[in-house]
């Protein structure tokens, strides 16, 4: 019960409850994030995760509660809270038929933000987007899409940020870069709450995890006070195994800080491409 | 918010209108079945069937093929708009400060301005096949407020369509019968050769007296009493759907 005296937090739910038709998906939901944190959501599919994601980004109403996204309330103030956030669902939201710079340009435009091809620009070549930008959205790879939806959510600098299952179906090298990514995003003073089913995600990322288990929040802490929860340590030896997930990005040869495009347009002219 | 409505549809309008660009194939099928029944009725049908108007059978039958054209066009802009909404875009927008409305009438704009492209080439096939007007700019001024106002109003049911359809078939499938329309009303045959129960759903139908008013007009007769029926339907039209679709849209973005 300790209560850390931190500024105003960024996100304030309280007594969240929604249900559709006869099933109930949020049972009253609490918690807050930290201004400039990561908070993860866990829980399996059907927790509810997307439903609070949905709520808090104002495409939704919650039945009961309340809740505040930087001091604006979702339910009387949502004009000034998606002046306030981002949102970046589970299905990469980027226009197929657009090129990867038009995308970005549009987001800008719809943001009412001056100079939207500078915006553009910059965005491109932060996520390593410069060779494809002139390509339709189409032709990405899973990587490079979420990439660029995350690119988007990032035009016009919202001091929130929704992630729904950031890294689902992507594979390791793709997963690692959105991991990056987030990081620099609190770094840079941004208040992450994203979601995920995957338990080393949270641990990797987030401040605080909180996990969302049939509609309520049963357990949230840090990483080390989760820990803490079960019974301490013993001290056992056990043969460190290599993960798969070591194995496969050995071999593929992972140095973190190079972005490469993986589908094959790679910028050694070789040649391969007979028209 | 509201002070960004103009912006944001124009930005929006920009968007669906480059995405018809890069796949002009959507304006060039919509043409291409109205030509290929102006073909069929003038040169195989058209000798067999007597109008009574004196003129050449094209110039009769010009106003129905323009009506079929964008009932058939007006497909895909449901189509468009249920796309939009399965991709997950239709959620970014709606999480953004962007006039709610704007994301609608980007769709509407862009189906007015497609829709008068193939209405222009139609129309255009149609002077090459011998179709002839003696009409004042005035009156081509009325035509295309007409077909204008035909193309809001049923673009306004192709976006009910579009938003509450659930598969893709569905979204599109809702204009077939309005396309069909037209063959049962005046815009191929008078309708007094028609028996009576047929001939009076032709005469009490909307294609009817819109047939008719763009016949008198193409022709520099006197519009009758045929052109505020006809209007009175289109406006009627355009409030209900228009009203349908904003009820439908709201449901699905509180």
């Amino acid at each position: 019960m300790t209560t850390t005296p931190t500024p105003e937090p960024a996100i304030r739910v309280q007594g969240i409850t929604k249900s559709f038709a006869d099933l109930y998906v949020l049972r009253g939901v609490t918690f807050d994030v930290k201004a400039g944190s990561i908070f993860a959501l866990l829980g399996s599919n059907g927790s509810g995760k997307t439903t609070l994601v949905r709520i808090l980004s104002t495409l939704l109403r919650a039945d009961t509660g309340t809740a505040s996204v930087h001091d604006f309330d979702i339910a009387t103030q949502r004009g000034e809270v998606r002046e306030s956030i981002s949102l970046t669902g589970q299905f990469a939201a980027v226009d197929d038929i657009l090129t990867g710079r038009e995308n970005l340009v549009l987001i800008a435009r719809l943001r009412h933000l001056k100079n939207p091809g500078t915006i553009a620009d910059e965005l491109l070549a932060r996520f390593s987007l410069t060779e494809a930008g002139n390509r339709r959205a189409a032709t990405y790879s899973g990587g490079m899409r979420r990439r660029l939806d995350i690119a988007m959510s990032l035009i016009g600098n919202p001091p929130v940020i929704f992630l729904d299952e950031p890294t689902t179906g992507l594979d390791p090298q793709a997963r690692i870069e959105v991991w990056q990514t987030v990081r620099q995003l609190a770094q840079g003073g941004t208040t992450v709450l994203l979601t995920t089913q995957y338990l080393d995600e949270a641990e990797q990322l987030a401040d605080r995890i909180a996990i969302l288990h049939r509609g309520t929040i049963i357990q949230n802490g840090t990483l080390a006070e989760l820990k803490q929860l079960l019974p301490s340590a013993t001290v056992e030896y056990v043969e460190k195994q290599p993960s798969l997930e070591d194995v496969f990005l050995a071999l593929v040869g992972d140095d973190d800080s190079d972005h490469t495009d993986n589908t094959g347009d790679s910028t050694t002219p070789t040649g391969k491409d007979p028209r | 918010m509201t002070s960004h409505i103009l912006s944001d549809t124009r930005v929006l309008t920009a968007r669906s209108l480059r995405h018809i660009l890069r796949s002009p194939d959507t304006i060039i099928t919509t043409a291409v079945t109205p030509i290929a029944l102006m073909l069929l009725f003038v040169y195989v049908l058209g000798g067999a069937i007597t109008t009574g108007s004196g003129g050449s059978y094209i110039n009769y039958m010009l106003p129905g093929i323009l009506l079929i054209t964008i009932a058939s066009g007006i497909a895909y802009t449901a189509y468009r708009l249920f796309l939009d909404m399965q991709g997950g875009i239709f959620e970014r927008f709606q999480s953004m400060p962007i006039a709610r409305s704007s994301v609608l009438w980007g769709h509407v704009l862009t189906s007015v301005a497609a829709n008068l492209v193939s209405v222009v080439i139609v129309t255009g096939v149609a002077l090459l096949m011998g179709f002839r007007t003696g009409a004042s700019a005035g009156s081509w001024l009325a035509i295309a407020g007409i077909l204008v106002l035909f193309t809001l109003a049923l673009t306004w049911v192709a976006v009910i369509a579009g938003l509450s359809a659930k598969t893709v078939d569905g979204a599109s499938a809702f204009s077939y019968p309005l396309i069909f329309l037209p063959f049962i009303s005046s815009a191929f045959v008078p309708t007094d050769t028609m028996p009576g129960p047929v001939a009076w759903f032709a005469e009490n139908q909307p294609v009817t007296s819109i047939v008719n008013t763009i016949r008198a007009l193409f022709a520099q007769e006197p519009i009758g009493g045929d052109s505020w029926i006809a209007l009175a339907w289109l406006v009627g039209l355009l409030v209900i759907a228009y009203g349908c679709a904003n009820a439908i849209y709201r449901t699905k973005i509180r």
